[in-house]
């Protein structure tokens, strides 16, 4: 009963839908004060039908309902509640219903918070957005029905992929469709105001923070991602540039390029049309991901023509909301010209430059992920485009946009001079190459990657210290410490996030150049030794979890004599699916991860095990952390909340008049 | 006549990997190393840029499958013999086809694919160094006058 009234709720809010994308539309234009008010209460009841379909699909989950076909596929009564839960969205029906319930979500939060928007930019908005919802509402209800019933209900599920039944995957789906689908208020911002035909300053302060929130939840979402591979998939890797990695990589790149263009739009009033692009593009970019993951193009074309219905379906979405959108950019690009005059030399450049680097760098990536496809369509050629590929055509812009970010950082508005601000730099510089150095020296191998790593990314981090105190002032130290904290949130989150972009390209040049690994056959009580340490298997046991078989050892780590920690890496099999699963044992420590995988068995008793000394592996997540932590910061600044009270005040102001 | 047997591979390895999922066996083996710590490192090395054919996006060093593991262990015999990695390379891509490979060659139109991201860059930077130049230079345009509903706005809040 439920599940059929979840349905029906989900038919209404797409019927809700429709109307909000039309009716506040023709009301904007011809100027219709009653039709532009239709926007804001169509949004927030698509928004509460939207999550009452949602709720209803999960708890089928939650009472394992047998007789809906989406849980017999995904579901099995011993999983753990958590997953039962996550089973929601852990499938292609259910991940879309999220994904769209997200787009809902945004409208909704757009509709209450958006009191300051002019009526007719906030009607055309929401009414964009209303069509994002339309476009994702007919592809749910007419190829991905996610509320079909079964004739003959089974008497138990088919369980879920025993690798989603993790607590980073559980979470990692929601955060980054709030990334994806936050773009979506960016891209109904662009659309809206290509149709007004006005991009200013307060357009600019307007989109920042919803793409800032887009961007805060991309940055959790991929990271979380990232952090769910390296302790799960069993041998600590934490990026492969799979297609379905990219699909998310390239739209965090281009919110990245948003985020600094427009920052040029709210102080300066230049690069309005390439920020309006910008926008237009990282939506696309979202839904080319969900285009690529969803199609399974990539995985493999053959996949892809199984079921083309779906594929063909979002490649339609794409085509209408992508070229549509281009189009009326064409048409209307022209008319925004921009006010700021500055010179070669200056803060507005060097975001031009950071913009540069990261569009182009999303192009490769872009290029990369696609190339398989256009070789074997236009060159009837199959070949693969994998990681060495990324890593040698990526990594330069990275390293360039390293080298430039302190000084980019440090440049004065309007006009700049390059040698003033190097001068400020010089003993970061200093440091920085005196720490590369250090490590070159330390180092047993030859490699660059890691003394080029600690080079960047102590530029990077210590460069952004002194950008922090430079705000300042010329006062003594107590009363520049004094300042320093009275800093305006939007500076610390900035100084936060590069900080964190620096700590993370140290972690990763770190983590790939220091790695140890040993592969071996260990025997129960005979030591042997990997780097420092010295690891004893004790003992190997098997028994049963909720749905699954495990065996599990016991390892012993000792450091000179001393005991460090036991170890318990785990394999498990899970007999309904048939899959097996590594659950590495991992030691987390501030400077290095110990991580231990247990392997087969051997005839003669013995058991392969594989140890892997990870060292600054926890660097790479907190720089993550520290990024979108500095978006938090930035998204609380004064300015916006400044913003959100003028709101109330112009609304109260005109509740009197 | 190369697509089918192609084909076949990739049809038989996929029957194979189905199988040995059941019984697995992870990465590189401890049985798989060779003596030699050189002769090994390289191998790891070749391997890392060298596709599992039956997985998604998987070297065969991380791959699990019994193919990538017939795969490393014919890699290793190449290297025993006495192939540089050169030639241990074209023999493996002689037999299983350029898909092996997760460093695309250079040859063909794959120039177009390593020169996307410098020509891209290149474009980027004209581009970019055309727009500095038209701000630096532009004269200073002043406020566009306000529209008439502002004009109206603006009267009435001046008549208040």
């Amino acid at each position: 009963m439920i599940t059929e009234l979840g349905h029906f709720a989900l038919i209404l809010a797409f019927l809700i839908a429709i109307v909000q994308m039309v009716v506040p539309l023709i009301g904007a234009q011809k100027r219709w004060p009653g039709w532009m008010a239709v926007a804001e209460p169509a949004a927030q009841a698509q928004f509460l039908f939207t999550a009452f379909a949602f709720g209803a699909l999960m708890w089928a989950f939650i009472s394992s309902d047998f007789s809906v076909r989406l849980v017999v596929l995904n579901s099995h009564s011993a999983k753990p509640m958590l997953y039962k839960i996550s089973g929601t969205w852990g499938n292609h029906e259910g991940s879309m219903l999220l994904w769209v319930f997200i787009v809902a979500l945004f409208g909704a939060v757009a509709s209450v918070f958006g009191g300051g928007l002019p009526p007719s930019l906030k009607a055309r908005v929401l009414a964009v957005q209303g069509s994002i919802g339309v476009a994702f509402f007919a592809f749910i209800l007419f190829t991905s029905n996610p509320f079909l019933r079964v004739a003959l209900p089974p008497f138990d599920g088919q369980d879920l992929n025993p690798l989603l039944q993790d607590p980073g995957l559980a979470f990692h789906p929601p955060f980054l469709y709030l990334g994806y689908v936050g773009l979506s208020m960016t891209f109904s911002f662009a659309i809206a105001a290509l149709i007004e035909g006005r991009v200013d300053a307060a357009w600019g302060r307007w989109v920042r923070p919803w793409t800032l929130a887009a961007w805060i939840f991309l940055t959790i979402g991929i990271a979380l991602g990232s952090w769910w591979a390296y302790y799960e998939l069993g041998w600590g890797g934490f990026w492969f540039w799979d297609p379905v990695e990219n699909a998310s990589f390239m739209p965090w790149i281009l919110a990245t390029a948003l985020l600094h263009s427009a920052v040029v739009v709210e102080k300066r009033e230049a690069l309005k049309s390439w920020t309006i692009l910008l926008a237009i593009l990282a939506f696309s970019f979202s839904l080319t991901g969900t285009f690529i993951v969803r199609s399974g193009l990539l995985t493999s074309v053959h996949a892809f023509a199984n079921d083309p219905v779906r594929g063909v379906f979002i490649l339609y979405i794409l085509a209408v909301f992508t070229g549509g959108a281009l189009t009326l950019f064409a048409l209307r690009a022209q008319s925004m010209e921009a006010k700021g005059v500055f010179g070669l030399v200056s803060r507005e450049s060097a975001l031009v430059i950071n913009n540069v680097l990261l569009a182009v760098s999303c192009f490769v990536v872009f290029f990369g992920t696609l190339w398989p496809i256009v070789a074997e369509l236009v060159f009837d050629r199959k070949l693969s485009v994998g990681p060495p590929y990324f890593n040698a055509a990526f990594t330069p812009f990275m390293v360039v946009l390293g080298l430039v970010l302190p000084v980019g950082a440090m440049l004065p508005w309007k006009r700049g001079k390059l040698g003033r601000t190097a001068w400020n730099l010089r003993y970061v510089f200093l440091l920085a190459v005196a720490l590369g150095v250090a490590a070159w020296a330390m180092q047993t191998g030859k490699s660059a990657l890691g003394p080029v790593g600690l080079f960047l990314g102590s530029w990077m981090v210590f460069g952004t210290a002194v950008d922090l105190w430079s705000r300042t002032g010329r006062s003594g130290v107590t009363g520049r410490l004094a300042r320093l904290v009275r800093l305006p949130r939007a500076d610390w989150g900035k100084a936060l996030a590069h900080a964190g972009m620096g700590v993370t390209v140290f972690a990763i040049a770190g983590l790939t150049a220091w790695e140890r690994e040993d592969i071996r056959v260990a025997y129960i009580g005979q030591p042997f030794e990997v780097g420092a340490y010295t690891l004893t298997l004790e003992d190997v046991g098997r028994s049963r979890g909720p749905n699954y078989f495990s065996t599990m050892a016991n390892v012993r780590i000792s450091k000179a004599g001393q005991l460090v920690t036991m170890m318990r890496p785990e394999k498990r099999e899970y007999p309904v699916t048939q899959m097996p699963t590594t659950e590495a044992a991992i030691d987390y420590r501030f400077l290095r991860d110990l991580y231990v995988v247990i392997g087969d068995e051997h005839d003669d008793g013995g058991w392969v095990m594989r140890t892997y000394i990870k060292p600054l592996a926890s660097w790479i997540w907190g720089g993550c952390l520290l990024m979108a932590f500095g978006g938090l910061m930035s998204l609380s600044d004064r300015r916006y909340r400044v913003a959100v009270g003028a709101r109330k005040a112009k609304m109260t102001g005109v509740a009197a008049e | 006549m190369k697509q089918f047997g192609l084909r076949l591979v990739l049809l038989i390895g996929l029957t194979v990997s189905a199988i040995a999922l059941s019984g697995s066996a992870w990465a590189v083996q401890p049985d798989e190393v060779l003596e030699d710590p050189a002769l090994e490192a390289r191998a790891r090395d070749l391997s890392k840029d060298l596709r599992c054919l039956v997985c998604r996006n998987e070297s065969i060093d991380e791959s699990n499958a019994e193919l990538a593991r017939d795969l490393r262990i014919l890699l290793r015999e190449r290297l025993v013999v006495g192939d540089s990695d050169g030639e241990a390379i074209d023999f493996i891509v002689d037999r299983y086809g350029e898909y092996v490979l997760l460093r695309p060659s250079t040859n063909g139109a794959n120039w177009l694919l390593w020169s996307a991201g410098p020509v891209m860059l290149l474009m980027a930077l004209i581009m970019a160094a055309a727009y500095l130049r038209g701000r630096a230079n532009a004269p200073k345009i002043k406020e566009p006058a306000l529209n008439d509903a502002e004009q109206a706005r603006l009267k009435e809040l001046l008549d208040e």
